[in-house]
């Protein structure tokens, strides 16, 4: 896959189709792979890498680049589309600059769950189909590769490419997986143990903020927590108050509009499942609104932005059944 | 006497100025009675209920928030309170699933004439919070005063 990928990055600035690639480069380490932006072949041949840890989703970076003059290819996998499409939806990305190269996609890998299954001091990790031959520092092991994926892949909504110039590989299709069964799980418990779950979970923030950094549809250009007078500026969360008021407006921001791409939970350093906020308003709405996806055309209006005038009453939050 | 019984708690109500600030207005005129617990915040609709103003609120001490806009399909600017009315489901709903008490939120229609609903609402919501307690799930430590 790298190897196709990479020929058609060098191809499409060869022949002069697109003035710059945006891909992936190695970052701290081999698993740290990062966005980048490629100009010369040279560039492409020396530092484009595409492996297992390419889980960046390169959609986000497109609204700056689509804008810089030029044209510019990107590489986007199936859920990456998803973010894509929702930003063209909104106006975001100028479509006419960006050559979009659809690439299947067999899940991507969690460096963390490598880690956790006993490989320390990691330094090569090479795919197969099915297994991943891991190269520490002190021995080699062998893993299954379905056992290191990211969570998101696990189960994941989707093969589908949805909008493409150009597929590299098979384009799949949209499948059922069961991606709401931990907020399910979450709604079944007792508001206390509730509370308990997301003091644990959110206690961990740092308020890095690259949640928000990363998040395809959290791109405003002004953002309430950058402001100085909101009192909500960046910085570290004082109490726990300030914790859950993050998380809760970053996640309604983005309610409606989130693709469940799950770049929040990937970027984590403290390894808060932020995902499950955002499926819980994907769960929410698919059941009270009707079955919507974010990004999954170019017509359906965001259910935020729409109303009916049958549309149940708040009150039916207090009245439902559980605890 | 219980420790509930001594407990006043702080009411925010945010009320559409078309609508429920009216409401309330009427229901002083009227003579009809509610806590002095309800602070009221005007707002020019429903819809300006930005989700970060209940948070601020539960944040600078309130124990309960309220919103109190005009009836489904008699919006002044004819639409605000349906967006109103699905943002805020999932924000209840998403407070909910954080594990924030369920009662502590609320949305009701008042119209400028409903005086007596607006007062039976507020004292029925004030009695409600009375019996949840001070908000422990969701306050600002530095905003406490002992």
């Amino acid at each position: 896959m790298q190897k196709r990928i990479k020929e058609k990055a060098l191809e499409l600035l060869n022949t002069g189709v697109v003035d710059r690639v945006l891909g992936w480069k190695i970052g701290e380490f081999f698993y740290d792979l990062t966005p980048a932006v490629f100009e010369t072949a040279e560039e492409v041949e020396e530092n484009f890498v595409y492996s297992g840890f390419s889980g960046a989703n390169l959609s986000k970076y497109l609204i700056a680049q689509s804008r810089a003059g030029g044209k510019v290819a990107v590489f986007l996998k199936p859920c990456d589309s998803y973010s894509f499409q929702q930003l063209l939806k909104e106006h975001r990305i100028l479509r006419e600059n960006v050559y979009v190269v659809g690439i299947s996609c067999d899940g991507m890998l969690d460096i963390e769950k490598i880690r956790a299954a006993g490989c320390d001091g990691v330094i090569a990790v090479k795919e197969n189909v099915d297994s991943l031959e891991v190269e520490t520092l002190y021995d080699k092991k062998t893993l299954n590769r379905n056992d290191c994926l990211l969570e998101r892949c696990l189960v994941c909504k989707s093969k589908k490419v949805v909008v493409f110039d150009e597929m590299i590989g098979e384009n799949g299709e949209e499948q059922e997986t069961a991606r709401f069964e931990m907020v399910a799980k979450l709604e079944a418990m007792s508001p206390e143990d509730r509370f308990e779950f997301w003091r644990g979970e959110l206690s961990r923030c740092i308020r890095c903020n690259a949640c928000r950094n990363v998040c395809p549809a959290c791109s405003c250009e002004k953002c309430v927590f950058d402001n100085d007078k909101s009192g909500l500026r960046n910085k570290a969360a004082a109490d726990d108050f300030e914790e859950n008021l993050f998380h809760l407006i970053r996640a309604f921001h983005v309610a409606g509009r989130c693709t469940d791409c799950g770049e929040c939970s990937r970027v984590c350093p403290q390894n808060i499942p932020l995902h499950l906020l955002n499926r819980k308003y994907i769960k929410d709405i698919n059941e009270l609104y009707g079955e919507y996806q974010a990004g999954a055309d170019m017509e359906t209006k965001s259910p935020l932005t729409n109303f009916t005038f049958e549309d149940c009453e708040p009150s039916i939050i207090h009245e439902r059944g559980g605890v | 006497m219980s420790v509930n019984e001594q407990f006043q708690p702080t009411i925010v109500a945010f009320c559409c100025n078309w609508c429920s600030y009216a409401g309330a207005d009427l229901s002083g005129t009227n003579r009809l009675q509610y806590p002095a617990n309800v602070k009221i915040i005007r707002i020019p609709c429903s819809c300006r209920l930005n989700p970060m103003f209940i948070l601020r609120a539960f944040q600078k001490g309130a124990d309960g928030v309220i919103l109190c806009g005009c009836h489904p399909g008699d919006c002044h600017y004819t639409t605000g309170n349906y967006y109103a009315r699905r943002r805020m489901t999932l924000l209840f709903s998403m407070l909910d699933f954080m594990g924030i008490e369920r009662g502590r939120t609320r949305v009701e229609w008042v119209s400028a004439a409903e005086g007596a609903k607006f007062a039976a609402t507020m004292n029925e919501f004030v009695d409600t919070i009375t019996k949840l307690g001070p908000n422990r799930r969701l306050e600002d430590l530095r905003c406490r005063k002992e």
